[in-house]
């Protein structure tokens, strides 16, 4: 990092958490609006039961089971992306982890939110606790997801330790009252001493060993609620990996998405550069492909064999009644986003536009992994309908809503971009760099893109 | 040399008794587990009543003859098993505790199917249910505990009959019903937000009635059987179950799933009711609900007052 580097990145990173813009307090007004939404929709739940939903007999899981899968795998991506980078010690990875973590641990709450939401006795939730069967498939879940929450907020929180430290001391007599005693708060008492730093450095690493398992058991134990069930569609053996694998392509969007939003709002062009970018394409189209490839494996068996029932749904779901979901978003969230592997897609609004496609295809992906296998007949009765109400699709948005609040809310509170990571990287290259001096400068700026010749 | 041998075994028995220690500790944690596992894994097993001897329960079954069914088409009514379980357990509007399907046969010709709950040996549903809301009766009928319900639905995910339907709504229930005194095996009043099912009129089989469907059923086409005393009856006459059932080459709804259903089926297509395959096609008539019953009941019955 060149001479004032550093100062330039504290003051761009903090510059948000004492700076409001107006158009900060529409996006705020937005997003409360939906989530509001969401909590009148509920209340109106609440009191009709879910007879104010489109569920019915056949089609008994409709938006909220969809919701509940796509905000799972949202939830991959982030922590699962950050501890693979931070075991392989990638030194690209210190302005994106913090982005990436905060991505999982918001996209886990709304995760847990939906089957509660799904439940038709809200009031006997604590039945789970006082009855749950290990043998159930939704206690895995109700296991692992909590688990996976904690493990995930530990793990955003011990490397923002220090910068809440930064930000106690930078902040002191500027900020209010509260946010002094929040951050002194968060800050524990962090100093940069040696023996702290080994500590977090210990703490660190045992949380990026657990939260890899953790993740992928959270993504197979949601694939089996599925998979453990005789239905078309659902009976496969190769749900948890599908899941997982769908898991990492989604959320990979997910943050990709994110940090170009961040970029633009936070103005972290420094930050977020054109080689992050290609990198996390490259992974997006990594983890595309061995998706398309389970895909395949998981359609072409059982379009070989047309087995009764799994024969109704794929017809159905190609040239029937789903097909007008199926196509567009197996070619538009499958094919196209590949394309990112190509120079010219990773320009920003286009990579943009191709993430969102990716988890718009994901999104009807998990709905048409739910619905319709539910739809299809198990006996000679007709095929299920399933419109969902104003309900249902209120609480959608407001969960979409809420995953965006709570990233918002903490972007305001905290750095998005890890300041002493970033300075540490700095420091680190520095060191290595002493002997011989002029060589190039490393990872922080654009500047660095020639000689890349990938595409 | 004697002492250094000693001690070595001294060691080595410490070292024994540490590892000891530590498969007694993770026995300690699973041993709670056990049983469940055990029972899981066995799966007939838990049948034993838990005293330690196997106790001479009954097993409930059932025996659907097809033969006998033709889907009331003939009588022109709705199917009389639905509307008598309807009325016997108060069916929420919109629900079928018992289904008629007409199924396509052999040579595209149609025969009737009536689909109470398979009441399976190796029950799908109780496997997912989160709160052991749902659970199988020593006697092995499955049964619903509507006060631990949580309504997540994963029993109607999992099982592969669709026998289980849901209250969406506040079901409206019969007078009185407020005060009844819940039991699984008689669940009224019912309750918004809970899962119910056919359960093998468990509250009448107890006391030596044959269920609601098989009583409605003007064929005599729905047996009930138990497979400890070998017997079946239709309410009409009474056959060695085994023997029929080989005799009759009955067979289960999707056998291959491995669940083991306790109902059987004798192939037909209600000839012995005089439906014939050349007749002409008549569809299912839909059946009514307990409140239209006895609303009929009643106007039948003041007319009849007025006749007199």
């Amino acid at each position: 990092m060149e001479p004032g580097a550093e100062q330039r990145l504290e003051e761009v990173a903090l510059r948000p958490l004492t700076h409001t813009s107006r158009g900060w307090y529409l996006w705020l007004g937005l997003l409360l609006l939906l989530t509001g939404g969401g909590f009148w929709a509920y209340s109106t739940q609440l009191q009709r039961g879910l007879a104010a939903t489109g569920m019915r007999d056949t089609v008994v899981w409709g938006l909220y089971i969809s919701n509940f899968v796509f905000f799972s795998g949202v939830s991959m991506a982030g922590t699962f992306v950050s501890a693979i980078l931070r075991i392989t010690g990638a030194e690209w990875r210190r302005p994106l982890t913090r982005v990436a973590e905060l991505t999982t641990v918001s996209a886990l709450l709304m995760t847990a939110l939906m089957p509660a939401v799904d439940m038709g006795r809200p009031d006997r939730l604590l039945n789970l606790l006082k009855y749950g069967r290990l043998e159930s498939p939704l206690i895995w879940d109700i296991l692992v997801i909590p688990t996976y929450l904690t493990a995930s907020a530990i793990y955003l929180y011990l490397f923002l330790i220090p910068d809440a430290a930064v930000l106690r001391d930078r902040l002191k007599g500027k900020a209010s009252w509260l946010r002094q005693r929040l951050y002194s708060m968060v800050a524990v008492g962090w100093h940069g001493r040696p023996e702290q730093r080994r500590r977090l450095e210990i703490g660190g690493g045992v949380m990026m060993l657990l939260v890899i398992p953790i993740g992928v058991a959270t993504h197979s134990v949601v694939s089996w609620i599925f998979g453990m069930t005789y239905r078309a569609g659902w009976n496969s053996t190769i749900f948890a990996p599908y899941f997982a694998v769908g898991a990492l392509y989604s959320g990979m969007a997910m943050l990709i998405t994110i940090m170009i939003v961040f970029r633009r709002v936070y103005h972290l062009e420094e930050y977020f550069t054109e080689k992050h970018f290609r990198y996390l394409s490259y992974m997006l189209v990594a983890f595309g492909v061995i998706y398309l490839y389970f895909s395949i494996a998981e359609y072409l068996t059982v379009s070989y064999k047309l087995e009764g029932g799994e024969k109704l749904l794929l017809t159905e779901l190609f040239f029937g009644r789903y097909s007008y979901l199926v196509w567009p978003g197996f070619l538009l969230g499958q094919i196209l986003p590949l394309l990112v592997a190509l120079r010219w897609a990773r320009a920003l609004p286009i990579l943009f536009t191709l993430t969102i496609l990716v988890n718009a295809g994901m999104w009807i992906k998990r709905y048409i992994i739910v619905v319709p296998t539910l739809a299809n007949p198990l006996m000679p009765y007709e095929w299920g309908v399933y419109t969902p109400t104003w309900v249902e699709l209120a609480i959608t948005a407001a969960s979409f809503g809420g995953f965006a609040l709570i990233i918002t809310l903490f972007a305001k509170l905290f750095p998005i971009i890890s300041v002493w990571e970033m300075t540490e990287g700095a420091e680190i290259a520095a060191a290595k760099e002493e002997p011989g001096s002029a060589a190039a400068r490393p990872a922080t700026l654009a500047a660095q893109s020639g000689g890349h010749g990938n595409d | 040399m004697d002492r250094q041998e000693n001690y070595r075994k001294w060691q080595v028995s410490r070292r024994r008794l540490l590892k000891l220690a530590g498969v007694a500790g993770v026995a300690a944690v699973a041993a709670p587990l056990l049983p469940t596992l055990l029972t899981k894994i066995g799966g007939a097993s838990a049948e034993s009543d838990g005293t330690g001897k196997k106790a001479s329960r009954r097993q409930w079954a059932m025996v659907i003859d097809l033969r006998k069914c033709e889907g009331c088409v003939t009588k022109d009514q709705a199917p009389q098993c639905i509307e008598g379980c309807n009325k016997e357990h108060f069916v929420p509007q919109g629900q079928e505790w018992i289904r008629v399907f007409e199924m396509e046969g052999a040579g595209g010709h149609s025969y009737f199917l009536p689909r109470p709950c398979m009441q399976c040996e190796n029950p799908p549903c109780v496997k997912v249910c989160p709160v052991g809301a749902t659970y199988r009766t020593q006697e092995g009928i499955v049964l619903v505990n509507h006060e631990r319900c949580i309504g997540c639905r994963m029993c109607m995910a999992a099982c592969p009959y669709g026998v289980r339907v849901f209250n969406w709504d506040q079901p409206e229930n019969p007078p009185g019903a407020t005060f009844a005194s819940y039991s699984p095996e008689f669940p009224i009043p019912h309750r918004r937000g809970t899962v119910e099912k056919c359960m093998l009129c468990a509250h009448r089989v107890k006391d030596g009635k044959i269920p609601a469907c098989a009583e409605a059923c003007p064929m005599y086409a729905i047996y009930l059987g138990d497979l400890t005393e070998d017997v079946a009856t239709n309410g009409k006459e009474v056959v060695k179950l085994s023997r029929f059932l080989a005799d009759t080459n009955a067979f289960r709804l999707k056998e291959e799933l491995g669940t083991r259903p306790r109902v059987w089926y004798i192939p037909g297509h209600g000839q012995e009711s005089g439906h014939t395959v050349d007749a002409e096609h008549q569809p299912i008539k839909t059946a009514r609900s307990w409140q239209e019953m006895e609303a009929t009941d009643k106007k039948a019955s003041a007319e009849d007052h007025g006749g007199h």
